[in-house]
């Protein structure tokens, strides 16, 4: 039960100053600006873009700024923001086959078409610190492939491995469709879900939480026999029917993280055996996120391919989506931290009426 | 959407909307008298993907969008649509897409549009040949049955 209390004005209003000023920091060092986070913290203006499920760095950055850091925080600001919108339109669904891409790689076929493209990506690094950048010194641009021509240049289109496999017939296909999808922010969210909102819940759920549900998985808790099929990372064009027009333009670019693991499958009661999918997709470079997303999602399928329910948290659909949203999660959970003085005098009552009367059935037992 | 089936006008509202807004605001200065049909909006467009990026639609995220219409002296009403929050983003583009449908377009074409249109290519090129430069070339180690 919550009260109105009083008294507490002018205590707020110096803790605000005080946080402003702690903020800042230490005033002979320079202040941030929003552009040094936008380009220089990139992967954490990625994040928290994903998880308010709102493409714009510069407010990403802003966020950051403002939460000093913390990135939930940050995910907070950005989705109250993104509810004074006003929602113009529903963009015609990205084609991440026209991607241009930074990064693809595929660990399941070493020689794809395009072949495989690291991108600027930690793997590979030694995880030393680079004592280097302390020093601030100036970096090298990256080496342009010169000689041998560039076997994508001229290439609008990017195919995905899964379409190599289904010419065999060896993976199942996912057709399209223009059903237009069920959206959790507009209505509250129904279970059982199906996949368009499952993978809208997971896309903006909290990276740490889908991950950990994904290595459940790997660990033997609903395991899914994940092959990353496919990993890219680049940018699409985002396009819009516009209604004063009557044709469809495109208004930006977004960049993308797109994972699709490819998944062993023996078959079941109603599906001969082939192998399945898992789908990832993550607003910016999220790629940790993005395979994490598509194990998760190929989990909870476990139902609709006739696979046995272990038990296992990731396949739990309710368990899965009702705890992803981290934003959700720290409001219930932070929300205990403000007075309850009328619940807790309630419970003090309670505990000392129920120890006088069992002193008083002690007594009356000597 | 395959360029060839693109119209003029589709791509030249594309150009304008991924635009940089410095950029647009440097190449054309100053905007031809025009009556502001609908103000500057800033709102959100709903992103969706396709699930295994072929099949059913479904909502991926946000993204700010900012959207104006312009009418100019001459009568052509122009449109814009664009990624961010800049107003005045948005009333440039709509003039410039009001412009290109007068006899001014040639001009605005080779003055704004060219040199929008060729500062993305070459971006988007050095973007591609950068990850080029990451692309592996595997090589087959001699096997030891081989020797």
């Amino acid at each position: 039960m919550y009260v109105a209390v009083k008294g507490g004005e002018r205590a707020i209003d110096n803790a605000h100053q005080w946080l402003a000023e702690e903020r800042r920091g230490d005033p002979a060092v320079p202040e941030l600006t929003i552009p040094q986070i936008r380009e220089q913290m990139r992967l954490a203006v990625n994040r928290v873009m994903a998880e308010g499920s709102l493409y714009d760095p510069d407010l990403a950055a802003l966020a950051i700024k403002q939460a000093r850091g913390d990135l939930i925080e940050a995910v907070f600001l950005i989705r109250a923001y993104r509810t004074t919108l006003p929602r113009l339109a529903g963009s015609l669904p990205v084609d991440t086959g026209a991607m241009a891409v930074d990064r693809r790689i595929s660990a399941t076929f070493k020689d794809l078409p395009g072949g495989q493209v690291l991108g600027p990506t930690f793997d590979y690094t030694h995880r030393l610190l680079d004592f280097a950048l302390m020093a601030e010194g100036a970096t090298q641009d990256a080496p342009p492939r010169v000689g041998e021509a560039n076997p994508m240049e001229g290439e609008t289109r990017v195919p995905h491995v899964a379409s190599f496999l289904n010419r065999d017939g060896l993976i199942e296909t996912a057709d399209a469709s223009d059903t237009p999808p069920p959206d959790l922010t507009r209505e509250p969210m129904e279970l059982p879900a199906d996949r368009a909102l499952r993978l809208q819940a997971l896309t903006r759920g909290d990276e740490g939480f889908v991950l950990s549900m994904a290595y459940s998985t790997q660990r033997g808790y609903g395991r899914t026999h994940a092959f990353v099929g496919e990993l890219r990372i680049g940018t699409v064009a985002v396009e819009v029917d516009i209604p004063e027009l009557g044709f469809a333009v495109e208004i930006g670019e977004i960049e993308l993280t797109e994972c699709e693991t490819v998944n062993q499958f023996k078959g079941s009661k109603t599906e001969p055996p082939q192998f399945t999918r898992g789908y990832g997709l993550v607003m910016g470079q999220s790629e940790r996120k993005a395979i994490a997303m598509s194990l998760v999602d190929r989990a909870l399928r476990w139902q609709e391919l006739g696979e046995d329910f272990t038990g296992a948290p990731a396949q739990d659909e309710e368990f899965v989506l009702m705890h992803c949203d981290n934003i959700q999660a720290t409001g219930f959970l932070e929300h205990i931290k403000l007075p309850h003085y009328v619940d807790f005098q309630a419970e003090l009552e309670l505990v000392r009426k129920l120890r006088s009367e069992a002193q008083a059935m002690q007594e009356a037992a000597e | 959407m395959p360029d060839a089936l693109l119209t003029d006008r589709q791509t030249w509202m594309a150009t304008l909307a991924k635009a940089p807004p410095a950029r647009l605001a440097a190449l054309l200065p100053d905007p031809p008298t025009h009556m502001v049909l609908r103000q500057p909006e800033i709102g959100a467009v709903m992103v969706r993907g396709r699930v295994g990026a072929t099949g059913a639609a479904f909502n991926l995220g946000e993204m700010t969008v900012t959207r104006a219409s312009v009418r100019l002296a001459t009568g052509e009403v122009g449109h814009a649509w664009v990624q961010g929050r800049d107003k005045g983003h948005a009333l440039r583009a709509a003039a410039v897409d009001a412009l290109m449908q007068t006899d001014r377009a040639a001009d605005l074409a080779a003055q704004v549009l060219q040199p929008l249109a060729s500062a993305a290519a070459s971006a988007r090129a050095g973007r591609a040949a950068k990850a080029a430069g990451t692309k592996v070339d595997f090589f087959t180690m001699v096997r030891g049955e081989d020797k």
